[in-house]
């Protein structure tokens, strides 16, 4: 109690620091809901009822409304950021959990985790256009910029797989570390950075032949190997540096991207996954599975500000500015 | 009775022509008694509910993708034997025929007289036995099932952790159930807890020995936190929660027991493993299943991390391999006695209570290693 008005001296702040208006949306996974949290006073502004089991959520280009994905439901929902508002609902195949879009938004991509396949699926209709066979436990959905080739994880098979949207075909499996998960890839679209769970690792691979060309190995003071499993991660939009989230580690790890070494360790919740950087980067949130709450993290001091709690087995989170 | 399944991919190995097939046996008892319909049936907590050869089948048919992209093969045949001559014979046939892996899903005995036949590898699928990974382990033998004393200490963890350290200990009639209690008895120690209790119990209506069989007389008398049955059939240990004369938990063979596996696991992936398993094989997916699909995966992580082999490289690979099995951690074989080392699931039947190691204790170089026999009992004395 005593150091209660210390910290939010402290969050006031860094709140006059960032003083953006704007809404960190954070879906959990087991009370069909997005939490809603004001990023400039970072308190709970309230919830939006979603389909069930809601996992991966992104802004729809636009930046008008959002999409949050329902394994449960077999569907997404479209919800309405002015009002807040579910305005429609896409179907997108059996147990979709992550998914990416097309540039011009009217092509879902999406991992059907049960099923291990990915579908294409139309925006608009819900209607599945292309459905690939790939490693079971699909994961981490990401499109290339022009939006040509897709890269999805198995998490089963270890794979990445490269997938020419225009043919809808598998081109090329990158084996890449155990339990690969989530992807992001450089500014310049020639590095697509792979986090491996148990491996304790991201794979570095060239997107223009697909071999993998670096491995970046996580370490934690205090932490044996078999818990450090990083899931979550995200560039800076000049591509100089990464951020992972570690798992079981309970830290998020800032990497040099050039450098390929990790030059921060700052401790977040209990096994933090998804990490979504606010506009101006100075601030990113950590989404902490095993303690239903998300921390906000100084990038600057490398300091966890503040946590807050949210839903129950927080999964995915979307910012809006 | 002779039953093959060819988990390759014909197309696949048609077009790659030189990709080398890892061919695995699996052998299994002819007419198990643990699958007659009224045993698999009643599905008592650590009993098989079906045969071994779904989840490898099951590991196989996952791999598909990650073996294709290597350019290599599993193929997988199952044996049954009558005997422990017949499942010798069947050894040895096997590896003639070129098997690089043995599965055995057979009591001790047979498992061990498989082992001595051959020269390669032979991967347990189900004897719990520690003997087997004390005075009469093998250099070549690895146990991916849970030793007895994992599962005890897995149980005697949680207990320390819930603070219920006075136990009546109650034991079946059978050698296996005598053997167990020495088991149990030994993890207590290892964990600091206390017997304050110890009874036999046999399943019976004769009212001269219902100080035997009556739950109620059996649990009266003197003050306990839990009471941990050891009851190796299932059937009186069913009917032992909510019966005993204090309200007192029920661990060991029914209450909280302790798994490898339990279909209601939430975490690390563990329902998309359960489900696939549901949907091939319409019957949840039990502690055995789990250790048969994590046999196949073995399998199919030798295969795609070596495509050309040969069998021996296979052979070497597997002491050192790194396992996914959807529990969080990566597992491997115990380089002391070939034991997989693996997280435990402590289920009511219903749901996953907890998993052991229980969070906070403490080991010098894994903490899976507080679970069965550690390095500095050399309790194994055949060198791997």
């Amino acid at each position: 109690m005593r150091f209660a008005p210390l910290a939010a001296v402290a969050a006031t702040a860094f709140a006059a620091h960032v003083a953006v208006a704007g809404t960190a949306y954070i879906s959990s996974e087991k009370d069909d809901a997005l939490t809603l949290i004001d990023t400039a006073t970072l308190a709970v502004k309230g919830t939006i009822a979603t389909c069930k089991r809601a996992r991966h959520v992104q802004v729809l280009p636009g930046g008008k409304q959002l999409m949050v994905a329902c394994t449960d439901s077999n569907a997404a929902d479209v919800i309405d950021l002015a009002s807040g508002k579910a305005v429609r609902r896409v179907a997108l195949g059996d147990e979709p959990e992550a998914f990416d879009l097309s540039p011009d938004g009217k092509v879902v991509y999406v991992s059907n985790e049960d099923s291990g396949e990915v579908s294409f699926i139309d925006a608009a209709t819900g209607k599945a256009l292309k459905t690939i066979k790939v490693g079971e436990e699909p994961e981490g959905v990401k499109l290339s910029a022009d939006g040509k080739t897709l890269y999805i994880t198995s998490e089963v098979a270890s794979l990445v797989h490269v997938i020419d949207t225009a043919t809808a075909k598998v081109v090329k499996n990158v084996k890449v570390g155990k339990r690969p998960r989530r992807m992001a890839i450089t500014p310049d679209g020639k590095e697509l950075w792979v986090t491996n769970e148990l491996d304790t690792s991201v794979s570095i691979v060239s997107t223009a032949d697909h071999s993998v060309i670096g491995t970046i190995k996580f370490e934690v003071k205090g932490a044996r190997a078999e818990d450090i499993t990083p899931v979550g991660i995200t560039m800076t939009r000049d591509g100089k540096r990464a951020f992972v989230g570690l798992g079981r580690a309970n830290h998020v790890a800032f990497v040099d991207v050039a450098q390929r070494k990790t030059t921060n360790l700052v401790l977040v919740g209990k096994r933090a996954w998804n990490v979504a950087l606010t506009q101006d980067e100075s601030r990113l949130w950590v989404v902490n599975g095993l303690s239903d709450d998300v921390t906000v993290v100084d990038v600057a001091g490398a300091k966890a500000v503040k946590s807050i709690p949210v839903g129950r087995v927080p999964y995915g989170i979307a910012i809006v500015e | 009775m002779k039953r093959t399944l060819i988990a390759a991919w014909l197309a696949a190995a048609a077009l790659a022509g030189q990709a080398a097939t890892l061919k695995a046996t699996l052998i299994v008892p002819e007419d198990d008694t643990r699958l007659e319909r009224s045993r698999a049936e009643r599905a008592y907590l650590g009993h098989p509910t079906g045969p071994a050869e779904a989840g490898v089948k099951l590991a196989l048919e996952e791999g598909r993708f990650e073996l294709d992209a290597a350019g290599s093969n599993v193929e997988l045949k199952t044996e049954e034997a009558r005997d422990l001559a017949a499942a010798r014979a069947a050894a040895v046939a096997a590896e003639k025929a070129g098997a690089a892996v043995l599965l055995a899903d057979l009591p001790a005995d047979w498992l061990l007289a498989v082992t001595d036949a051959v020269k390669v590898p032979v991967l347990n699928l189900s004897a719990a036995d520690d003997r087997l990974r004390a005075a009469d382990c093998r250099a070549r033998l690895f146990h991916v099932y849970p030793s007895e004393r994992q599962r005890a200490d897995a149980l005697a963890q949680t207990l320390v952790q819930r603070k219920w350290t006075k136990l009546l200990l109650l034991t079946g009639p059978s050698a296996a159930d005598q053997q167990r209690a020495q088991v149990v008895q030994a993890a207590m120690k290892r964990y600091g807890l206390q017997a304050v209790g110890s009874k036999p119990f046999k399943m019976s209506a004769d009212p001269r020995e219902r100080n035997l069989a009556n739950p109620l007389l059996l649990t009266q008398g003197g003050n306990y936190d839990a009471v941990w049955v050891v009851d190796s059939d299932g059937e009186f240990a069913r009917t032992l929660p909510y019966q005993t004369v204090l309200p007192r938990p029920v661990v060991g063979d029914a209450g909280l027991v302790p798994v490898a596996w339990h279909a209601q696991f939430e975490r690390f992936g563990a329902p998309q493993v359960s489900r696939r398993f549901h949907k091939a094989y319409a019957r949840p997916m039990t502690a055995h299943d789990w250790t048969a699909w994590l046999a196949g995966k073995a399998l199919v992580t030798l295969a795609a991390a070596q495509p050309k082999g040969p069998a021996a490289a296979w052979q070497q690979a597997l002491g050192k391999v790194q396992l996914d099995g959807s529990k969080g951690v990566n597992m491997s074989f115990r380089a002391w006695d070939g034991q997989l080392r693996q997280t435990l699931l402590l289920t009511d039947g219903q749901g996953v209570i907890s998993q052991a190691p229980i969070e906070g204790i403490l080991h010098p170089t894994n903490v899976l290693d507080t679970l069965g026999a550690d390095t500095g009992e050399k309790l194994c004395k055949a060198p791997r």
